[in-house]
């Protein structure tokens, strides 16, 4: 990527719309829409975390804390560990043959890598969504969204799953064929019924890793939307390649390269004045 | 631009772009060639069945297509030929198969896939389709000298405790339908272990992902993503052991007892298709009718075994549209 004169017009992925600088800088500042229905979420704090997949270590003594009902972002070049540190919050990071962590992941005060957790419960009590929707292809839009209930839950109230669809944007789209197939969605609004699916079980942080990235930018802009909307009731961490991306949705943003924390500030901060020449070399494109 | 002309001509002053002769004469030969080769093999197909039909007839002159396959008396030294135990056998002793292999089957290939550490994967396949080769005649000696002489008092039990159930109770005979099903479920493990366990590999990570990030146990993870996408290609799985199980000769005549006769329970003795054909055909080739019989027994296990693959046909294709369907998700479309 060659130097831009205009130094925060940083085009990381294709389709992002350039943006200038003020812009940029207000976009950081937003206001929280609605949504007067706050509600208490967690503070997820990483202590030393290490993670590694088989010998290749990639995430280094990370030591980082998510504040409660905010947003943050974590950018960073292509493995630097951005996607690693998200699916180690919820211990899906294990789940990848030869793949281990050590440090402590606290939500409060309680450490989910606690040789005495619960790893169903934890991740019960946290929700994800990923790159690539995947609603599963064999259920409905319904089943779909009611599938997490399903595990806790002999009977699921439909109305239950309807506030986890308004939620997430998508009753109104969908309610008149709750019962074909999740598949049969756009690409949007899939990823939209993903949410519902994590929200409808009613988590404290909603972990996104790279929510929008296999999406077009209108479907881009609800999810982004959507961040902001549900940041009243959860702590959300997001990955994300597309700085404008971060710049919109984020209250806080973490810088990382080659599995290390470079620095975390204020979103408008790290955009405008970063403190470590690397951030402000990959936020103005130098690299990455 | 210059030397473009150039590069275009061989040496005799002809374009390098112009056919030589005999530059498409050796596609024309394999085309012809394999073309002839599978028309070949339909043939075969053809003439076979055609056989068959036409060296069934004296038995179909004799007693009549119908009478044939429904009529329960199996005499053939008083020239009565009636199939039905035999078909009743077949069946009996395929459908024990089926339900003591494929769940079996099912779970070994859940477990290879989904459970088992990527260490003793690899062994444990091979070790699952090494069932496979035991040569059949070695399963049928296995059953007569030990199966049946072990389980006999526990079917002796079972009959005794469950002789209400239908199909259940009476005296125990040594070789009978159960032990033949038992000895066929073995058989058909391999086959529908490694057809399921091809299926349940094609499952996307992010459906399993999915599941477990919502708090979904192992179990639960294989009853939301692993079983609903593979169900079309176990059934398939399950009609090709079907298939495996009532054409097997060999091992089911040495324990199915040989009695021409439909028994009363599934520890009765009895017959199969391919049972008859192998212990008579030495005796029939001297008598007209009671070989179109046997050929004609033949026939209705061929019609059979058709008819069961496509069947399998139809599920393993119905599952793997359903698959491309769900790999094409409307990525890009505004949402």
């Amino acid at each position: 990527m060659t130097p831009d004169p205009t130094p925060l017009t940083v085009t990381d992925e294709p389709h992002t719309e350039p943006v200038v600088s003020p812009s940029l800088a207000s976009a950081a500042t937003h206001t929280a829409t609605t949504e007067p229905v706050q509600r208490e979420a967690r503070t997820i704090t990483l202590e030393k975390l290490n993670a590694w997949y088989g010998d290749q270590h990639s995430i280094k003594d990370l030591s980082l804390t998510f504040a409660p009902n905010q947003a943050t972002a974590l950018i960073g070049p292509s493995g630097s560990g951005k996607s690693t540190v998200v699916r180690c919050i919820n211990r899906m990071h294990e789940e990848i043959p030869g793949a281990r962590a050590s440090g402590a992941v606290k939500l409060d005060d309680f450490d989910v890598y606690d040789p005495k957790v619960d790893v169903v419960a934890v991740r019960r009590a946290i929700g994800m969504v990923f790159q690539k929707p995947n609603p599963f292809p064999t259920m409905s839009i319904f089943d779909n969204v009611a599938s997490g209930l399903r595990l806790t839950a002999r009977k699921v109230d439909p109305g239950h799953v309807e506030s986890a669809l308004r939620d997430a944007g998508l009753w109104e789209e969908v309610k008149d064929r709750l019962r074909k197939p999740g598949i049969g969605l756009s690409g949007g609004q899939q990823q939209r019924l993903c949410i519902a699916r994590a929200l409808a079980v009613e988590p404290d942080v909603l972990l996104m890793d790279e929510p929008a990235s296999a999406l077009d930018p209108i479907s881009t802009l609800k999810i982004e939307e959507l961040v902001q909307e549900l940041k009243s009731r959860v702590t959300i961490v997001i990955v994300t390649h597309n700085m404008q991306q971060a710049a919109r949705v984020a209250d806080q943003t973490a810088f990382m390269l080659d599995g290390q924390l470079v620095e975390i500030g204020p979103t408008s901060r790290i955009f405008t004045n970063p403190t470590d020449s690397r951030t402000e070399e990959y936020v103005t494109g130098k690299f990455g | 631009m210059a030397s473009a002309p150039e590069t275009l001509q061989v040496p005799r002053g002809r374009s390098s772009l112009e056919r030589t002769r005999g530059s498409g004469l050796l596609d024309r030969i394999l085309k012809w060639g394999l073309t002839a080769l599978s028309i070949g093999v339909i043939l075969l197909i053809a003439y076979f069945f055609e056989v068959l039909i036409a060296d069934s007839r004296p038995v179909f002159a004799q007693t009549g297509f119908f009478s044939f396959v429904f009529n329960s008396e199996w005499v053939p030294s008083q020239a009565l030929y009636g199939a039905l135990p035999l078909l009743v056998g077949t069946l009996i002793t395929s459908a024990i198969a089926l339900v003591i292999g494929v769940p079996i089957a099912v779970a070994t290939a859940l477990y290879i896939t989904e459970l088992a550490s990527p260490r003793v994967r690899a062994p444990l396949t091979i070790l699952v389709e090494l069932l496979a080769a035991v040569p059949s005649v070695v399963y049928g000696l296995w059953g007569f000298f030990f199966l049946i002489p072990k389980l006999k008092p526990a079917e002796q039990w079972f009959s005794d405790t469950f002789a209400f159930l239908p199909f259940v109770g009476g005296t125990v005979s040594g070789p009978n339908y159960f032990i033949a099903g038992l000895i066929l479920a073995i058989m058909i493990i391999p086959i529908v272990s490694a057809i399921s366990r091809e299926v349940m590999t094609t499952v996307p990570r992010e459906n399993k992902e999915a599941a477990l990030a919502l708090g979904a146990t192992r179990w639960e993870m294989i009853r939301m993503a692993v079983l609903p996408y593979s169900k079309g290609g176990i059934t398939g799985g399950a009609m090709l052991g079907l298939g495996r199980a009532i054409g097997e000769t060999i091992a089911v005549t040495i324990v199915i007892g040989n009695a021409p006769e439909i028994g009363k329970t599934i520890f009765s003795q009895g017959y199969s298709l391919a049972a008859v054909i192998a212990n008579e055909f030495g005796e029939a080739a001297s008598d007209k009718v009671h070989r179109a019989a046997l050929i004609a027994a033949g026939l209705v296990l061929f019609l059979l075994t058709l008819a069961i693959n496509a069947l399998a046909r139809y599920f393993v294709n119905r599952a793997s549209r359903g698959q491309r369907a769900a790999s094409k998700p409307a990525a890009g479309m505004a949402g």
